[in-house]
């Protein structure tokens, strides 16, 4: 690891002004990405500015029919968190099976959101339920954030506060792992909200992207039959040692059946 | 009053002594050890696979931050290369290609991660914060990673010497006889079949440190070996011209080996050269992304087999050709592998009468590829039972009947193989049946039917094995090639109280060595467990040995510790005698007491040992004081571990996704010493080859980078992979060897793989599938059933 600032400031505001006076200045929350980059010198930040000290970034609540989930939330407490449970439970299971026991104590929705790994769960649910990315600038809404691999809407010195997720009326999750990482090879977040249904897809593509003729034959008959009958096309899915394009976009349809029967 | 103490000796699942240590955090690995005014040293590696060194500018790096010393190739003119301990000869009887592995690349580097510079520094961040700041003017050419591209016409030359990359062309068997029995044959059966490369991954990972004493000279080697004495001999021989005097190994606990902590790494060589030069101790830890891209691998074969029987499913003649990867250079055992641990094996358990056998290997712009757990063994075995497999399904034979009809009968023993080996004992029926009886063999069909209404599909799968360990009849490897003795040594130091150190060659790295050769003092010499210490690692300590590997350490050190021991109690009986005023050849010795043959006149151990070291009654003139005593053991043959191996997967159609659910394991490892030690070692031998089987894949791209160079995309053995493994165990005693012993510490890594993988073939009967190569990933088995079309619905 190269040598580095480190700051801990106590408030979004002190954040961003460091962030903003400086663009080789990165912030750091639960470091489970940020940390092993560090270790291999593929990063070379001049500060760290460390977010953990914010209480503003803090906390999970129910308001009204939104579920807001601040960015500094860990994998674990939203795994645990009965608000959470209570409002959605996909994103509670899903949260449950980030990583290992180590990584969900540390790791963060904020970080692993604004990271946008195309093989990370979050972001899929992020997408089915259209949440808002609340900024220390504006609310970016779930489509317009995501940009493809490991790019966001996000500019250089903006920080995500928080997450409103809509509570919708059926959502559930399912992946396949990849072998090796455990991260998401294949996975399938769907909801509906308000009527409407979201289908989006993590791990099979270069970024989280939905799958609108699922969600046409969701939207008129909600049965994994439904999916089972959609097709998922290979072509810019990702092809790796761990499996083809096609094995990959036959298992966005077999995961989107698991999907459809966890949401029930 | 009568003590009870608890049974420690041969046979007793005592706890591993060792086990405190290590649970609470007390081990001393070599990363642990820090030297004062030590320094760091970081290698800076080629992330090219093959390119010519132009030059190499260390200006910049020279002036950074703490640097105390940057060495390239250029600075070590005088330096040996790092030698190969095998020479194998050609068909035509001429020399292997042998070409010089320089310490650090001198003019090319040959595979992503080939040692080009060492920076020496006061902190470990300096040392490779400079190694990035030297620029190293690469010209990149060409490369070759698979043994394939390697043989192809025209193949770029990894070394411009060694033409068509050829190490060597070596056969063994007799190709007319062989040619003969295929003519006549009912049935030929042929087949091709890779042995999938493996990255190691010994948990702890490599480390040394060089130390300097320039008032005496003497250099001191701290390293994560599995044999001291044997990297004293070819670091101090061979590369840096060191008196072995002078030069001291010390190799003390060590985080598992698997073979992979063998060889003579050049690491070893850099730290000990590097601290005379610099004048101060030099420590090198290894990172785990370097341990990817620089610890010797495993495997990787690519073979076509030839299999001949007779109307009645009787085999008549085996052909095998192997192309078996070498790797950029040739490690310290690279060489054997391929040829006397694993073409002598093709006999597997059967009576095949002629088996012929050719072996190419190859260079190619990867690392070094040498033994790892199993050593040849494995590929072999994998090679065999899928063979046999095949054999059963295109003759229509039953496989377990096919095997029954071929096994060597248990009163042939000795029997002598087409390929060299002559196997002492052994009981394949029975090993057999016991794994058949507990694996439910004979119920499984229900099973399967079970599975199908759950969706899924149940296969089983067998193999019945027999691998060569406890290396080996030193007269017999040298004729073979082997540069090396494989003797080993042991020595029992009784103290004047009674209590025992036990010095031995043999390295333990996850073994339990501590604990099962201190049960052989306990029971001989009814010494209690606990006032037997076995010291172990340090060149300085132990007269001489020649390691751990090959599952030897019992069978050939645990047999130097039985001579040792025969020596020592030959001589307490003297002293005995003497003090009982008897004859010696009255005098006898059961496990602490000593006793005048019937009579009741005895004396204890202690007293013995104490009269030894405080001579006042004692027969000076003709019994030196002292119990102290080595022996060095050389075997007469190897030992013939054996078994059957039966694997039960389910396989998820709509993922691929393969479940062991079932293992079990029947090995004849001849006595146990310690079973709850036996159970593990076939435990972690079992996973270590459904890794192989299922889940581990060492991929190069054809650029040569390699591509599976983390845990992101290599894929270790996790709990959750695993199933609970069933061991047991059926004895044959080994007639050569005083203890009876075979060995454990392979046969799980060699029995399994082609058990699991015959469970995955035949679980995906019904769509038409020959064979599946390893790791039969999820990806790959969803392949097959997505292409293929169900037979049955033909
Ligand atoms: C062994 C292991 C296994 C894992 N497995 C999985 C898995 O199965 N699925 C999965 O989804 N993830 C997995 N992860 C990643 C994990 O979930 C991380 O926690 C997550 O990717 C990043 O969250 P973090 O809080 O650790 O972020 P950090 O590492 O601290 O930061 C990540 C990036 O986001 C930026 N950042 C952090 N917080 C903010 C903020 N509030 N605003 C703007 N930018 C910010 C940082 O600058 C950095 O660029 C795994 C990680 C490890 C180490």
């Amino acid at each position: 690891m190269y040598d580095f600032e480190y700051h801990k400031p106590g408030s979004i505001a002190d954040a961003v002004k460091i962030l903003s006076a400086d663009p080789d200045a990165r912030p750091i929350s639960g470091g489970q990405t940020l940390l092993p980059a560090l270790k291999h010198r593929l990063n070379k930040p001049t500060s760290v500015v460390d977010l953990s000290g914010i209480a503003e970034l803090k906390g999970i609540r129910k308001e009204g029919n939104k579920l807001i989930i601040g960015a500094l939330a860990k994998h674990h407490e939203v795994a645990e968190s009965d608000v959470v449970k209570g409002a959605i439970p996909a994103l509670a299971m899903m949260a449950g099976t980030i990583g290992d026991t180590q990584v969900r104590n540390r790791g963060t929705i904020g970080g692993s959101v604004s990271n946008n790994d195309p093989a990370a769960d979050y972001p899929s649910a992020v997408m089915a339920l259209d949440a808002t990315v609340v900024t220390d600038k504006r609310r970016i809404a779930a489509d317009d954030f995501f940009q493809g691999m490991f790019t966001t809407a996000l500019e250089p010195g903006e920080l995500l506060v928080a997450i409103e997720f809509p509570i919708p009326e059926k959502a559930g999750y399912a992946k396949m792992r990849n072998p090796a990482s455990r991260y998401v090879m294949a996975g399938a977040f769907i909801a509906k909200t308000g009527g409407k249904v979201r289908v989006a897809i993590n791990g099979a593509g270069p970024g989280v992207f939905r799958q609108t003729e699922m969600e046409t034959a969701l939207a008129a008959n909600w049965s994994a039959d439904a999916v089972a009958g959609v097709k998922q096309s290979a072509e810019d899915l990702n092809s790796d040692i761990h499996g083809s394009a096609e094995y990959r976009a036959h298992l966005v349809t077999v995961m989107a059946k698991r999907a459809i029967a966890a949401a029930g | 009053m009568n003590v009870v103490t608890p049974f420690e000796g041969i046979g007793a699942s005592v706890r591993r002594k060792e086990d405190l240590r290590f649970l609470s955090g007390r081990g001393q690995y070599t990363d642990d050890i820090n030297r004062p005014g030590q320094a760091y040293a970081s290698i800076l590696r080629s992330p090219h696979a093959h390119a010519t060194i132009g030059g190499i500018d260390i200006a910049a790096a020279r002036a950074m931050p703490g640097v105390v010393a940057i060495f390239t190739g250029a600075d070590m003119p005088d330096l040996g290369g790092i030698p190969c301990g095998w020479q194998i000869h050609n068909k035509d009887g001429s020399p292997m290609a042998e070409p010089m592995h320089p310490v650090l690349a001198v003019d090319k580097a040959r595979f992503v991660g080939d040692a080009v510079a060492v920076v020496i520094a006061e902190t470990k961040a300096q040392a490779r914060d400079a190694a990035e700041a030297i620029e190293v003017d690469y010209a990149v050419l060409p490369a070759v990673s698979t043994v394939t591209a390697a043989t192809a016409p025209g193949a770029p030359l990894v070394h411009d010497a060694v033409a068509g990359n050829i190490c060597y062309d070596w056969h063994i068997g007799d190709k007319a006889i062989n040619e003969a029995a295929f003519a006549g044959a009912a049935k030929v059966v042929e087949f091709d079949l890779v042995n999938n490369r493996l990255i190691p991954n010994a948990m702890e990972p490599r480390a040394a440190i060089g130390d300097f004493d320039r008032t005496t000279d003497e250099y001191t080697l701290y390293t994560t070996s599995q044999n001291p004495h044997v990297i004293r001999l070819l670091m101090g021989a061979f590369v840096l011209h060191l008196p072995e005097h002078k030069l001291r190994v010390v190799a003390p606990d060590v985080g598992g080996g698997f073979g992979s902590k063998i060889f003579h790494y050049a690491e070893e060589a850099i730290v000990t050269w590097a601290a005379g030069r610099v004048c101060r101790p030099v420590k090198w830890t290894c990172e785990r992304t370097e341990s990817f891209m620089s610890d010797a691998h495993g495997r990787d074969h690519v073979s076509k087999a030839r299999l001949a029987l007779d109307a009645n499913g009787k085999f008549l003649a085996l052909h095998v050709q192997t192309l078996a990867n070498m790797g950029a250079y040739l490690s310290t055992f690279a060489t054997s592998v391929p040829t006397y641990l694993y073409a002598t094996l093709l006999a597997g358990v059967y009576t095949t009468p002629s088996i012929y056998a050719e072996v190419k290997a190859v260079f190619t712009n990867t690392v070094p590829v040498d033994a790892y757990r199993g050593a040849g063994r494995p590929e072999a075995t994998f090679l065999l039972e899928r063979l046999v497999d095949v054999a059963a399904r295109e003759t229509g034979i039953d496989r377990i009947e096919i095997r029954r009809r071929n096994f060597i009968p248990s009163d042939a023993f000795p029997y002598q193989t087409p390929v060299a080996l002559q196997y002492d004992s052994g009981d394949y029926q029975t090993t057999l049946d016991a794994a058949l009886e507990t694996a439910g063999w004979a119920s499984f069909e229900e099973r399967r039917a079970e599975a199908a209404t759950r969706g899924r599909l149940r296969g089983i799968g067998i193999s019945t094995y027999v691998e060569a360990c406890g290396i080996a009849p030193s007269a017999v490897v040298g004729a073979l090639g082997a540069r090396a003795g494989l003797y080993e040594v042991g020595t029992i130091r009784v103290h004047p109280t009674g209590s025992v150190t036990v010095l031995t060659g043999t390295h333990s790295h996850g073994q339990g060595h501590e604990t099962t050769l201190a049960q052989l003092v306990t029971d001989r010499l009814g010494v209690p467990l606990a006032q037997v210490d076995v010291v172990h690692g340090d060149t300085a300590k132990i007269p001489f040995g020649m390691g751990t590997y090959g599952s030897r350490s019992l069978a050939v050190g645990g047999s130097a510790m039985v001579k040792a021991m025969d020596k020592i109690v030959a001589k307490a009986r003297r002293i005995a005698a003497h003090l009982m005023e008897a004859s010696v050849e009255d005098v006898e010795f059961d496990r602490g007491t000593f006793r005048v043959a019937g009579t009741d006149k005895t004396k204890s151990w202690g007293e013995i040992c104490l009269t030894a070291y405080v001579p006042h009654n004692y027969p000076i003139e003709e019994i030196e004081p002292g119990l102290d005593e080595t022996a060095f053991y050389d075997p007469k043959n190897f030992t013939y571990p054996g078994g059957a191996h039966i694997c039960e997967v389910e396989i998820e159609p709509e993922t691929g996704i393969t479940t062991v659910v079932n293992f079990t394991a029947v090995d004849d490892v001849g006595r146990v010493i310690n079973p709850m030690i036996v159970e593990g070692q076939v435990q972690g031998g079992v996973c270590q080859g459904i890794g192989q089987a299922l889940l581990e894949a060492c991929v190069y791209d054809a650029e040569g980078q390699l591509v599976s160079g983390s845990y992101m995309d290599y894929q270790m053995p996790r709990a959750n992979d695993l199933p609970m493994v069933s061991v047991a165990t059926h004895v044959t005693l080994c007639t050569h060897n005083p203890l009876g012993v075979k060995g454990c510490g392979e046969v799980g890594a060699i029995g399994s793989p082609p058990a699991v993988i015959n469970a995955v073939v035949d679980a995906l009967k019904d769509y038409g599938v020959r064979h599946i190569e390893m790791p039969a990933t999820a990806a790959k088995i969803w392949g097959i059933i997505n292409a293929g079309h169900r037979l049955a619905a033909e």
